[in-house]
């Protein structure tokens, strides 16, 4: 049905691969400091969500460019890494996770802590006062009322995070199976001319965006309808 | 004092307008109702809070049954302090069923010995047919009834109760109320209840404290409270008084139950209570009028022999005077019209016949 080549099924793989771990790792990096965010009337809060959102302004160039400066294996944090017996990150998978979750990390944090925000108070004194310690609470109140804001995290951060270009060229380049994602591939058929190529990987990509904004809207939706109803108020 | 009381002693001056003051030392009762009763921003809920370790910023001694809760060096966290808390508005957790909900509790009891049974609580609140069912599909009124219920079974050795009938209509507060009075007497552990509302006090309180602006303005029984006229109750539209006694007979075909009070008795509709119980009655200072003769001719069925303890014009409403009278040794409240009062020429230790037009049974 679609021709799609070895190289163009590796880089979907690839694509795939990047956006899960680097979501899974975003959310686990995410809730703590969102929970924290949304609560502390700490003067540092200012400050800190203004570098968190950081990455959603920049160009993805300077990112990619300060990643590499920073993680080249002959800056002072690159010798400690390979000190550590960290590989070499740029031009790396590994490398690829962490400028992508820089780059995503906002798409995770803000639906997080927009959703936990939200959460009314007299629920978790309710939970406190039934004897549940500040983790249980987390776990058994938070979380489950939380939901539609951990769904939102999950999908802009992944569908964020399949749509990079700019980071990835600066610090992944173009090894095949390592660090070239679908759209840099698409780069590399449009510049050999292969138009054809190019179309059926942007479908796909079109195709994707698509479905997974109908989705997230979707789960926005019925969250919307239980609130009109009540449920989380 | 005994050692299972609440020994408690805040005091939080104002820092900015919107600090709370809160200057109180208070020691509970080992058992029973107290009620904290006052204005709304009095600072009732507060106290409340603070006492379940939820207003952290609060600067206080608190002591439960001998053990510190709360001094300079310990605070201990509200998930760690034995109570159980009903909320003024509901406060199901919405993604739990009914069931859920008191599972949550039951998971985490305070304490391994079962205070409340679990089938017990189920039948006295009522709640079988509400067990699987969300917190947005029950009425307000069952929602609290579970809330209480919830609380209940974490097996608290106290209950806190922040205005739980606040948020509910007139009708519904009705409804719940007799469930609470069950409550009430189905423990023995010491019940803390906020409420501003003088009927629900009346009704379920066998200790009033008073607070008006973060202080403690009085404190007593109820009995005794509601009857006092200088008491800040007295001014109060709907005044009124608690007699309790044991049915001494009843009359099938008028459904009608009697209680004795000292030499005399007081008749009163049959609700569900049986011979020999005891039952408390309430008695609204304005459904009592006086007489200083027996006169024989009436509808009212509750003419007893009084004597005038007290006197007093009501300050913001000189036309009202109310008149503490002794039916033998238990004191009721008459509200009548100042005019009335000169006219029959009333002064304390007169006898006169108070005849009481209705009485409401609260159990």
């Amino acid at each position: 049905m679609m021709n799609l080549s070895p190289a163009d099924l590796t880089a979907i793989w690839l694509t795939l691969k990047l956006a899960s771990v680097v979501t899974l790792l975003l959310l686990i990096f995410c809730t703590p400091i969102a929970w924290w965010l949304a609560r502390t009337h700490s003067i540092f809060k200012a400050p800190i969500n203004a570098l968190i959102t950081m990455p959603l302004v920049l160009p993805p160039t300077v990112l990619g460019f300060y990643l590499l400066v920073l993680l080249s294996p002959n800056s002072t944090l690159g010798k400690i890494l390979s000190d550590l017996g960290v590989a070499s990150l740029p031009f790396s998978f590994a490398g690829l996770v962490v400028a992508s979750m820089l780059y995503s990390l906002p798409f995770v944090m803000q639906p997080l802590q927009n959703s936990f925000a939200s959460l009314t108070e007299k629920h978790l004194d309710a939970a406190a006062t039934l004897g549940a310690s500040p983790m249980d609470r987390f776990f058994s109140i938070v979380m489950p009322l939380s939901k539609s804001g951990f769904i939102s995290a999950a999908v802009l951060g992944f569908a964020h995070t399949v749509g990079e270009f700019g980071v990835v060229l600066m610090i992944g380049g173009n090894i095949p199976g390592e660090t070239k994602v679908i759209s840099v591939q698409i780069y590399d058929h449009v510049e050999a001319l292969e138009y054809p190529q190019a179309h059926t990987l942007s479908l796909l990509m079109m195709t994707f965006a698509f479905i997974v904004l109908c989705l997230l809207y979707f789960a926005q939706r019925s969250t919307h309808e239980q609130h009109k109803k009540g449920i989380w108020s | 004092m005994t050692q299972s009381g609440l020994k408690v002693h805040f005091n939080q001056t104002k820092h900015s307008p919107s600090d709370f003051a809160l200057e109180l030392n208070v020691q509970l009762e080992p058992s029973g109702v107290t009620a904290l009763f006052g204005p709304s921003g009095s600072g009732k809920t507060t106290l409340l809070r603070c006492i379940a370790g939820l207003q952290p910023n609060i600067q206080g001694h608190l002591q439960f049954a001998g053990q510190t809760w709360q001094d300079e060096q310990t605070f201990l966290p509200t998930h760690q302090r034995p109570i159980g808390f009903v909320f003024q508005n509901t406060s199901l957790f919405p993604h739990l069923t009914v069931q859920q909900n008191l599972n949550f509790a039951i998971k985490r009891a305070k304490q391994k010995r079962q205070r409340f049974d679990y089938q017990d609580v189920l039948s006295l609140m009522n709640l079988k047919p509400l067990l699987q069912r969300y917190p947005h599909q029950i009425s307000g009124g069952e929602a609290q009834r579970v809330a209480i219920a919830r609380a209940m079974l974490s097996q608290p050795s106290m209950l806190l109760m922040d205005e739980p009938l606040s948020a509910l209509d007139n009708r519904l507060k009705q409804d719940i109320l007799p469930y609470l009075e069950k409550v009430c007497l189905a423990t023995d552990i010491p019940i803390l209840y906020v409420s501003h509302a003088l009927d629900e006090v009346s009704r379920l309180a066998n200790h009033i404290l008073v607070i008006e602006q973060g202080k403690l303005v009085e404190a007593g029984k109820a009995s005794d409270l509601l009857s006092q006229l200088d008491s800040s109750f007295a001014n109060h539209q709907d005044a009124s008084v608690l007699i309790a006694g044991k049915v001494i007979e009843q009359n099938a075909d008028w459904q009608l139950s009697t209680i004795r009070l000292g030499h005399q008795s007081i008749v009163f509709a049959q609700g569900n209570e049986v011979l020999g119980e005891t039952v408390r009655l309430r008695i609204q200072a304005r459904d009592v009028s006086l007489s200083l003769t027996h006169s024989d001719q009436s509808s009212i069925l509750n003419r007893l022999s009084a004597v005038i303890d007290d006197l007093k014009q009501e300050a913001n409403n000189p036309s009202m005077t109310q008149v503490r009278l002794l039916i033998d040794d238990t004191p009721i409240v008459s509200r009548i019209t100042s005019f009335s009062a000169q006219q029959l020429g009333l002064s304390i230790g007169m006898s006169v016949i108070a005849q009481i037009k209705s009485v409401a049974l609260c159990r």
